[in-house]
């Protein structure tokens, strides 16, 4: 199946002339649309920062890569699997501690994810420990990746554009009058919590097909904290906005290859501007639309004219 | 002529069922009003040594307009914290409609129909005007995850239900020309009653109103008397308010009770409760 999968794809890369190169950017930046649109969903919407979300990536990864090398299960019902039990511990995590106030949770993620990573390393016969877990065959082609993006982005767009979207934002703009309203803040908060981490582990499960072997160095703090500064940068309450930034992290890295060292602090630096003078994020609580795109560009002349006459 | 004959005793027959529906009716009227809305007996709440709630008993008759006056500190929000499940009350019984929802949760008791307004107006501020009425008609989307996702027939049916109950609601108020503005773009006035709106979107059977006049001068807190009384006509509901403005508690309310420190002060019609002299010496002008 999965050479069927690939073989459909080197057609088409070779139809179009994609190189290796092209596809493997490509297929990173799929997997942070994912994450990232995960993250959207908590930060965006529901205002939870998560410090803990590359731990939900580390479970996904190593749960579709165990079992696919190691039970050679099929690697879509891997992925969703893996996906799954990102969700599942992220619905008990919640549970545990969603009803604390302030910054508590935030902490709570933060040493999940820390755990998630220590656990990797010290449990060798399991997960490889810190040598990786090597063999995972190559499933992640470019096209697969595509489908994938796209299928979360509409699935986090219906999502978003539902009540499960719209009191999760109410939860955002004042959770005591959304209680008020009849909504179970801590429900809708596991909710959007264990959504977060499902699209992490699936993120996960296609890194570890892209990059064919996984070490628990990939899911450090640093990538949690860059899927929250891209969520920032992106814009909070857009799941455009977060594709954007997704595409900003990704596609800017690559094209700047000789700053690489730099790139914490070029990070850092973004975030302080953007805090600075788009506080929202480049496309905070507003979605791209076209509609608005092509009436600013007619509406632009028209408004012109008027002034003229 | 046989024809004339049976419809005539048709109209009859209609007609009989329609005296007998009547009835039926008005004897439901009866039996609901004998049960109070909201009963609360003996409520107590205490914040260390504070006695924010001393006591406290209320009764309210369905379709009536329920006043809590006294000064500030007296524990009239304290009172809708504790209906409304902020708090759970240290002793006492709160009864809403037949059920005790002591120490419910506040989805749970906004679930079972009882609105509320804040003091301090708490609206989605940076959602639209629309969406906040939508986001409380949270009851009425039926639809489960999957028929969200692939936008089955119940989806669209329910959303066209809610955003056109919204649009409905938002008319009565007089807010539909602003349904797409920012809810925090709002003049006051418009904050407030885009609250009662909201509240009324949960198709409460109680709405508390928390200090609606509060920063209103003479003349607005007039309109907002006619506003609440058409509010009232409008839903038969029934309404439990706190306010500092004698003529608008005269104005509008069937009882009120005058609380001071947490004690219940006075029980009675407005007109009662003005000639009370405990009344008159703690929230009138204790000096004179």
């Amino acid at each position: 199946m999965i050479e069927a999968f690939n073989n459909i794809n080197n057609a088409f890369c070779g139809f179009l002339h994609i190189n290796p190169y092209i596809q493997g950017v490509v297929v990173l930046l799929c997997i942070n649309v994912i994450a990232i649109l995960g993250m959207a969903v908590l930060t965006g919407f529901t205002r939870l920062f998560s410090f803990g979300n590359a731990g939900f990536m580390a479970i996904g990864a190593y749960c579709a890569a165990i079992l696919i090398v190691r039970h050679s299960v099929n690697f879509l019902i891997a992925m969703v699997i893996g996906a799954a039990l990102a969700g599942f511990i992220a619905f008990l995590l919640g549970s545990l501690t969603l009803k604390l106030k302030g910054d508590y949770f935030l902490i709570t993620c933060l040493g999940f994810g820390e755990c998630v990573r220590v656990l990797l390393n010290y449990f060798k016969k399991f997960s490889g420990g810190s040598a990786g877990f090597p063999g995972i065959p190559n499933y992640s082609s470019m096209l697969f990746s595509v489908l994938c993006a796209v299928l979360a982005f509409f699935v986090a767009w219906r999502f978003i554009h539902s009540k499960y979207g719209r009191n999760l934002t109410s939860i955002r703009e004042n959770e005591v009058a959304a209680e008020a309203v009849g909504i179970n803040a801590f429900r809708y908060k596991r909710m959007s919590f264990t959504f977060s981490a499902v699209y992490a582990g699936w993120a996960g499960a296609l890194f570890a097909g892209y990059m064919m072997y996984v070490v628990p160095t990939n899911f450090a703090l640093n990538k949690s904290i860059e899927l929250i500064t891209t969520t920032v940068i992106g814009g909070l309450g857009s799941l455009t906005g977060s594709v954007l930034g997704a595409m900003l992290v990704t596609l800017l890295p690559e094209v700047f290859r000789s700053l690489s060292n730099y790139r914490m602090l070029i990070y850092g630096f973004a975030v302080v501007l953007i805090i600075m003078f788009r506080p929202n994020g480049l496309y905070g609580y507003k979605e791209f639309s076209l509609k608005r795109l092509i009436n600013r560009f007619k509406g632009k002349p028209k408004t012109g004219k008027e002034a003229a006459s | 002529m046989t024809d004339g004959i049976k419809a005539s005793a048709a109209d009859s027959r209609v007609t009989e069922l329609e005296d007998r529906v009547l009835l039926l009716e008005h004897k439901l009227a009866a039996l609901e009003s004998k049960d109070p809305v909201l009963e609360m007996q003996h409520v107590e709440k205490h914040f260390g040594g504070v006695h924010a709630i001393d006591n406290f008993s209320v009764r309210i008759e369905q379709g009536q307009i329920h006043g809590l006056i006294g000064p500030n500190g007296a524990g009239k929000t304290t009172i809708f914290n504790n209906i409304t499940g902020i708090y759970a009350p240290d002793s006492g019984k709160i009864i809403f409609r037949g059920e005790d929802i002591t120490g419910s949760s506040p989805s749970r008791v906004a679930q079972l129909g009882i609105g509320r307004t804040f003091q301090n107006i708490r609206l989605f501020a940076n959602l639209s005007v629309l969406e906040n009425v939508i986001i409380a008609s949270g009851k009425d989307a039926t639809y489960n995850l999957p028929q969200a996702i692939f936008h089955s027939d119940k989806y669209k049916k329910r959303e066209k239900q809610i955003n056109e109950k919204a649009m409905n609601l938002l008319e009565i108020v007089g807010l539909q020309d602003k349904a797409n503005e920012l809810a925090n773009s709002l003049p006051y006035g418009h904050q407030r009653k885009l609250e009662i709106a909201r509240a009324m979107a949960l198709d409460p059977k109680l709405l508390l109103l928390d200090e609606p006049a509060a920063g209103m001068n003479a003349d607005e807190s007039l309109e907002l008397v006619e506003f609440v009384r058409e509010i009232r006509g409008h839903f038969k509901i029934t309404i439990l308010m706190i306010e500092h403005h004698m003529d608008v508690v005269s104005n509008l309310c069937d009882y009120c009770t005058v609380l001071n420190f947490g004690k219940t002060l006075a029980v009675g019609t407005p007109a009662e409760v003005k000639s009370n002299p405990d009344v008159i010496k703690a929230y009138l002008g204790g000096n004179e």
